[in-house]
C-alpha cells in the first residue's frame, strides 16, 4: 500500500527527518481543528435547526473571555511552529563549515554540475553518503531553482549572483532532481537525477571523470592568460591588490565600508570591477563581462580560493594584503 | 403573498428599456449587473483553460499540447482567474449592488466614476482578450524577470498593459467605495450598526487604493524594461531580479486579502440570515476584517523564502504571516459560535457558507504550513502551494461568491430559482471540489512542482484522481448557469423578504426602485435583530 | 458652509450641499494617496539602488545639469502659487481674477515642462538615455545605467501627471469661462488645486535626490 500511493518521499537527507517533524505536528493541529470546526457545525446545525418560521432565538453576546481564549491559543500554537520552523530553517540554510564545495551553473534547459576535481555532469550530481555537500549555484539566464524533494531542500538559481544549497545524504540511491522556479518553455524537462554512493564507489566514479584537470588548476592557467597575474602580482608591486589569502577576509573599499570577499564578490570584481574598488587602488581593472564564460568564471574563483588554503604544494605563504600606500 | 401588481411595478429593471438605457446608466444596480456579466465570462474562459491543463494532466507525458501552450493555458488561467474573476467577483458585482442599499443612499458617491470603472474593466480585459489571441503569454501569472523582460516571446508588454488598466477599475470602486462608507451613511447608522458585509468591504477598498497603484508602477517599469532594454531588474546591466519579485509581491498578497475579504462579509452575512442571530463577536469580526488588511500588507516576503533573501528577512516575514492568520481563526470562530442556539435553515445559501467555513478552514491552517520556514523550503514553488490558495480562492471566494448570488438573487432579479437543483449543485461543487484540490497537497509534499507540463509516472495516479474531481466540478458551476437563466423568465416572482433576513436590503422591494426606497430609512439599532417584524421598526420620512 | 456657498445642481444620490462637497474632497484625497503609494513604489526602488550603488549614483547626478534643474523647481512653485490664488479668487467669487491664475498656472506648467524636454534632450545628446544607445565613458557604466533609468521613469512619470494636470486646468478654465461656477463655488477649483500642489510635492522630492544628493560623492 505504501508503495501504491506513497505520501511522503523518501528520506535521504540528514534534514529530511526534522522537515517530516515539523510536517506531522502542524498536520495533527490542522485535523484537531478542522474537526473541531467540521463536527461543531455538524452538531450545532442539527441540534439548532429551525423547528417553526416564528422562533426567533435570542441574541447570545459574545464575551471578551472567550474571545481572548481563541485569539490567545492560536497565538501560542502558531508561536511554537514559529520557533521550530525557524530553527529548522536556520539549520536547512547554514551549511556547515566542512561541507564539500560542488559548483551548479543552471540553463535553459539543463544543470550543468562542477566538481573541484574537474568532473562534469549534465542533469546529475553524483555524491557520496555521510559527507555535507555544499552546492554554489548560478544561472546563465533566468531565475531557477535547485530542487531535490528527497532531501527535503531547495533554493533558487539566480543570474548575476550565486546562491548556495547544502545536504548530507543517509541513504545510497537515486533522486530525483527537479527544477521549482518556472524558467520558460522546457522548465518541466530540466530535471535530472541525484546519485548517493557508498564512499568506495564514489572514489571509483571519481577517478573515471576528472578529464581536463581540476577546476583550480584550470583556474591558474586562466589567471595566466588573460593577464591577471600582470596586476595581481603576490607582492605589493602590482596594480591590483594581492589576492593570496583573500577569500573570505573581508576587503575594505574605496569611500568606507567593507565587503567580505566571497564568491559573489570576487565575480563581481571580474565582471564589473569599479562597482566595488578596493581601498588605496584606482579603478583601472577591465571589465571581463563577455570575455568568460560561467564556467571560467568558476575555475577563476576555484584558484583563488586555493591561495588561501595552507601550503602543501604552493611555496611559502605571502604575507596578508596590506593597504598599498599611494 | 406577492400580487401581480408586485411583479409589474416600477422597478430599476423595468424603469427604461433599450441598450443605451444600460450603457450609459448611473444606477450601480445595473452596473452591477454589467459587472456580472463579464465576470461570468471571464469565469468561464479561465475555467476552459483550467479544463485542459488538467487534460493534459491526465497522463505524465505531455502529450496533449505542446509544453509552449501548456505554458500560456496555466500562465493565462491565472491571470484571467486573478485580475478578471476573482478580485472583482464579490466587490464590483454584489459590493455594487448592496453597499448603497446597505447603507440606505440612493447610490455610490461617483455614480459616474462607477460607469467608467466599468468602461476601464473592459477595456482592460478585451487588451487582454487581444494579447491571448494574438498569441499569448507564457510567463506565468507571476511575471519573474528575467523571464519576462528578457527571455520571454510573449506578448508580455500587451498583457501588462491590459492588466495596468484593469487596476485602474480596481482603484476606482475602492474609491467609490471609501467614500460612500464615510459620507453617505442614512441618519442613525453608526459604524457599529453597519452589516458586516459593508465593514469587509470597507476594509477591501482601503486595500485595493493602498496596493493597486503598486502593481500599477510595477507593471509600467515592466514594461519599460522590456520595451527600451533599461536594466532595472536586468543582472548583466547592474539590475536586480529579485527586486521585481518584492515589487510584484508587495501588491500581489495583499490582492489575496482584496479576494477573501468581501468572501468572509458575505459568509457573516449568510450565517446570521440563515441562524436568524446576530453574530456571535459583532466587533471583533468588524475589527478582524480591518487588522488583515493592514497586516496583509506586511508579509510578502514569504513569497520570497527561497529567492535568496536574507535569513533574517525570511524570520520576520514568518512572523508576521503568522500574526495575519489570527483574526482568520477568530473570524471562523465567531462564526461557528453564532450557530450555536440559533434557528439553523439549510437553504442554499447556508450550504454555501458551511462549505466556505470548512475549506477556507483547510486553506488557512495549510497556509500555517507555509508560514513555517523550515517546511516552507521543502513545499514552495509545488503543488503544495497550488491547492493551498485553490482551497482559500475556490474553496473560499468562490464559495461565498455563489452563496451571496443565491442568497441576493432574488432581491436583485426579482425571481426564485429553483431550491433542489441549487442544493445538489453545492454538493456537487464540495464534493468535487475537494477531490481536485486535496490530492494536490499530497503531490505537493511528495515534491510534484508547479506548472510542470509532464512529470514522473509515479505522480500519476494523484493527478487523475484531481483531474477526475475537475469534471465533477466543472458540472457544480454549469448547473446555476442553466437555472440562473431559467429562472429569469420560469422562476417564482420573490417576495421583498423571501429569507425572512434583517438587513435595510430586505425593507426594499424585489428588485428595488430605481433610487432604492420609497423613503430614507432611519436607524435606530443595531444589525442582526430578528423580531418578526412591526410598521414601526423601520422608521420613514 | 451656510450662506456664501451656492453649488451646482445637487447630485441626486447625496442628501444635502454639504455632503456633496465633502464626498468630492475626500474622494480627491484618497485618490492622491493612491498616487503616493504609485510614485511611492518607484521612491522605494531608488532608495534600495542608491544605498548599493552610491558611486555610480553620484557619477550619474554629476551629468545632471542643477540649473536647468532649479529652474524648473522655481517654475513649478511659482505655478502652485497662482493655483493657490486661482483658489482664492474662486472663492471670493472673482472670476476674472480666477481665469487669469489658471491661465498663469498652466502656462508655467507648459514652461516646466518645456524645460524638462530640453533636459532630456541634453541627456540624450550625450548618450545617456539608457537603452542599446547608452554610452558612459567611466566606472560601473552598468548602474550609471540603471540612475538613468530611474530618472527618465520617475521624471517620465512626473511629466505625464503635469500634462493631465494641464488637461484638467484647462478644462476647468474653460468652466469657469463659460460661467459653470456660480460665485463662490471653489469646490472643484480647490480639487484641481489639491491635485496641482500634490504634482509640486512630487517634483519637490524628486529635484533634491537625483540632482542634489551625492554629487560630489563620485571621483573626481
Amino acid at each position: 500500500m505504501r508503495e501504491a500511493l506513497p505520501l511522503f518521499p523518501e528520506r535521504a537527507s540528514t534534514m529530511a527527518g526534522s522537515v517530516d517533524s515539523l510536517y506531522i505536528f502542524l498536520i495533527v493541529v490542522s485535523v484537531f481543528f478542522s474537526l473541531l470546526i467540521a463536527f461543531s457545525i455538524i452538531y450545532f446545525a442539527i441540534r439548532y435547526r429551525r423547528r417553526s418560521e416564528t422562533e426567533r432565538p435570542a441574541p447570545v453576546h459574545g464575551g471578551l473571555a472567550l474571545e481572548l481564549v481563541w485569539t490567545v491559543i492560536p497565538f501560542l500554537l502558531t508561536m511554537v511552529m514559529f520557533g521550530w520552523g525557524a530553527s529548522v530553517y536556520f539549520e536547512l540554510y547554514r551549511p556547515p563549515d566542512d561541507a564539500m564545495n560542488i559548483y551548479v551553473v543552471g540553463k535553459q534547459w539543463m544543470w550543468k554540475v562542477q566538481h573541484l576535481g574537474g568532473q562534469r555532469e549534465i542533469n546529475e550530481l553524483h555524491i557520496p553518503i555521510g559527507r555535507s555537500v555544499k552546492l554554489t549555484m548560478t544561472s546563465q539566464d533566468v531565475i531557477h531553482d535547485f530542487f531535490v524533494p528527497a532531501f527535503r531542500t531547495k533554493a533558487d538559481v539566480l543570474p548575476g549572483r550565486y546562491t548556495n544549497i547544502w545536504f548530507k545524504p543517509t541513504k545510497p540511491g537515486k533522486y530525483h532532481l527537479f527544477c521549482a522556479e518556472y524558467c520558460g518553455t522546457e522548465h518541466s524537462g530540466m530535471i535530472g537525477w541525484v546519485y548517493v554512493m557508498e564512499p568506495a564507489a564514489y572514489e571509483v566514479w571519481l577517478a573515471g571523470g576528472a578529464a581536463g584537470g581540476t577546476l583550480a588548476s584550470n583556474g591558474e592557467k586562466l589567471f595566466q592568460s588573460l593577464a591577471c597575474s600582470n596586476c595581481h602580482r603576490p607582492d605589493l608591486t602590482g596594480r591590483g591588490p594581492n589576492l593570496v589569502g583573500v577569500f573570505g577576509r573581508p576587503v575594505q573599499l574605496e569611500g568606507g565600508g567593507t565587503v567580505t570577499a566571497d564568491e559573489n564578490y570576487i565575480r563581481e570584481s571580474i565582471l564589473n570591477p569599479a562597482a566595488k574598488v578596493v581601498a588605496g587602488y584606482q579603478p583601472v581593472m577591465p571589465t571581463f563581462q563577455g570575455l568568460v564564460t560561467e564556467e571560467e568564471l568558476l575555475q577563476l574563483i576555484e584558484y583563488i580560493k586555493s591561495l588561501s588554503t595552507p601550503p602543501a604544494a604552493t611555496p611559502a605563504a605571502a604575507p596578508t594584503p596590506v593597504r598599498r600606500k599611494r | 403573498m406577492v400580487t401581480a401588481t408586485q411583479a409589474t411595478r416600477e422597478n430599476y429593471l423595468n424603469v427604461n428599456y433599450g441598450v443605451k438605457s444600460w450603457l450609459l446608466t448611473e444606477d450601480h444596480k445595473r452596473i452591477a449587473l454589467m459587472y456580472l456579466v463579464a465576470i461570468t465570462f471571464f469565469f468561464f474562459l479561465g475555467g476552459a483553460f483550467a479544463t485542459l491543463i488538467r487534460l493534459e494532466l491526465l497522463t505524465p507525458q505531455g502529450d496533449l499540447v505542446s509544453s509552449h501552450t501548456y505554458n500560456k493555458l496555466f500562465t493565462l488561467h491565472g491571470i484571467i482567474m486573478v485580475f478578471l474573476f476573482l478580485i472583482p467577483a464579490i466587490p464590483a458585482t454584489l459590493g455594487n449592488f448592496l453597499v448603497p442599499i446597505m447603507l440606505g443612499a440612493k447610490d455610490l458617491a461617483f455614480p459616474k466614476i462607477n460607469l467608467a470603472s466599468w468602461y476601464v474593466f473592459m477595456i482592460g480585459g478585451l487588451f487582454t482578450m487581444y494579447a491571448m489571441l494574438a498569441g499569448g503569454l507564457d510567463t506565468g501569472w507571476t511575471f519573474y524577470t528575467p523571464l519576462s523582460t528578457a527571455y520571454s516571446n510573449g506578448y508580455v508588454v500587451t498583457t501588462g498593459v491590459g492588466i495596468f488598466i484593469i487596476g485602474f477599475s480596481s482603484i476606482m470602486t475602492g474609491l467609490n467605495f471609501i467614500v460612500t462608507i464615510h459620507r453617505m451613511r442614512a441618519p442613525g447608522l453608526t459604524w457599529f450598526r453597519l452589516p458586516l458585509f459593508i465593514w469587509s468591504m470597507y476594509a477591501t477598498s482601503l486595500i485595493m487604493v493602498l496596493g493597486t497603484p503598486v502593481l500599477a508602477v510595477t507593471i509600467l517599469l515592466l514594461a519599460v524594461e522590456r520595451l527600451f532594454g533599461l536594466g532595472i531588474f536586468d543582472p548583466n546591466r547592474g539590475g536586480d531580479p529579485v527586486l521585481f519579485q518584492h515589487l510584484f509581491w508587495f501588491y500581489s498578497h495583499p490582492a489575496v486579502y482584496i479576494m477573501v475579504l468581501p468572501a468572509m462579509g458575505v459568509v457573516s452575512e449568510l450565517v446570521c440570515a440563515f441562524s436568524r442571530k446576530k453574530v456571535f463577536g459583532y466587533n471583533f469580526i468588524a475589527f478582524s476584517s480591518v487588522a488583515i488588511a493592514v497586516l496583509g500588507f506586511l508579509v510578502w516576503g514569504h513569497h520570497l523564502f527561497v529567492a535568496g533573501q536574507s535569513v533574517y528577512a525570511g524570520m520576520i516575514f514568518s512572523f508576521l504571516s503568522f500574526m495575519v492568520a489570527i483574526p482568520s481563526a477568530v473570524k471562523v470562530f465567531n462564526w461557528t459560535a453564532t450557530l450555536y442556539r440559533g434557528s439553523i435553515s439549510y437553504q442554499t445559501p447556508m450550504l454555501y457558507a458551511f462549505g466556505f467555513i470548512g475549506l477556507f478552514t483547510i486553506g488557512g491552517l495549510t497556509g500555517l504550513f507555509l508560514a513555517t520556514l523550515g517546511l516552507d523550503i521543502h513545499v514552495t514553488d509545488t503543488y503544495f502551494i497550488v491547492a493551498h490558495f485553490h482551497y482559500i480562492m475556490v474553496g473560499g471566494t468562490l464559495m461565498a461568491y455563489l452563496g451571496g448570488m443565491h442568497y441576493w438573487w432574488p432581491k436583485m432579479t426579482g425571481r426564485m430559482y429553483p431550491e433542489g437543483w441549487s442544493k445538489l449543485s453545492a454538493l456537487i461543487v464540495f464534493l468535487g471540489f475537494n477531490l481536485t484540490f486535496f490530492p494536490q497537497f499530497i503531490l505537493g509534499y511528495l515534491g510534484m512542482p508547479r506548472r510542470y507540463h509532464a512529470y514522473p509516472e509515479e505522480f500519476q495516479v494523484l493527478n487523475v484522481m484531481s483531474s477526475a474531481g475537475a469534471s465533477v466540478l466543472a458540472v457544480g458551476y454549469l448547473l446555476p448557469m442553466v437555472y440562473f437563466i431559467w429562472s429569469l423568465r420560469y422562476g417564482k416572482v420573490a417576495p421583498d423578504n423571501p429569507w425572512g433576513a434583517s438587513g435595510l436590503e430586505w425593507q426594499t422591494t424585489s428588485p428595488p426602485p430605481p433610487e432604492n426606497f420609497e423613503t430614507t430609512p432611519v436607524i435606530t439599532r443595531e444589525p442582526y435583530i430578528f423580531d418578526p417584524p412591526v410598521p414601526e421598526e423601520v422608521k420613514v420620512g | 458652509m451656510a450662506s456664501g456657498t451656492r453649488t451646482l445642481a445637487l447630485r441626486h444620490q447625496f442628501a444635502s450641499a454639504e455632503q456633496q462637497k465633502d464626498a468630492s474632497t475626500l474622494g480627491m484625497w484618497i485618490f492622491l494617496v493612491t498616487e503616493i503609494m504609485f510614485f511611492g513604489g518607484m521612491f522605494c526602488m531608488y532608495t534600495v539602488y542608491r544605498s548599493l550603488y552610491a558611486t555610480a549614483f553620484g557619477a550619474g547626478s554629476n551629468h545632471l545639469d542643477v540649473t536647468l534643474g532649479a529652474v524648473s523647481t522655481v517654475v513649478l512653485i511659482a505655478s502652485s502659487f497662482t493655483m493657490a490664488l486661482a483658489v482664492n479668487s474662486a472663492e471670493t467669487g472673482n472670476r476674472r481674477a480666477l481665469i487669469t491664475n489658471l491661465i498663469i498656472t498652466i502656462l508655467l506648467a507648459a514652461g516646466f515642462l518645456v524645460t524638462e524636454m530640453w533636459e532630456w534632450y541634453q541627456l540624450h545628446q550625450e548618450h545617456l538615455m539608457p537603452g542599446s544607445g547608452f554610452r558612459f565613458e567611466g566606472p560601473d557604466p552598468g548602474h550609471v545605467q540603471i540612475f538613468f533609468s530611474m530618472y527618465f521613469s520617475m521624471t517620465g512619470l512626473h511629466a505625464s501627471h503635469v500634462l493631465i494636470g494641464i488637461g484638467l486646468l484647462t478644462v476647468t478654465a474653460i468652466r469657469a469661462a463659460r460661467g459653470t461656477f456660480p460665485a463662490g463655488y471653489s469646490t472643484p477649483i480647490e480639487i484641481a488645486g489639491l491635485y496641482w500642489h500634490f504634482v509640486d510635492l512630487v517634483w519637490i522630492f524628486l529635484f533634491p535626490l537625483y540632482y542634489l544628493v551625492a554629487r560630489h560623492a563620485a571621483h573626481g
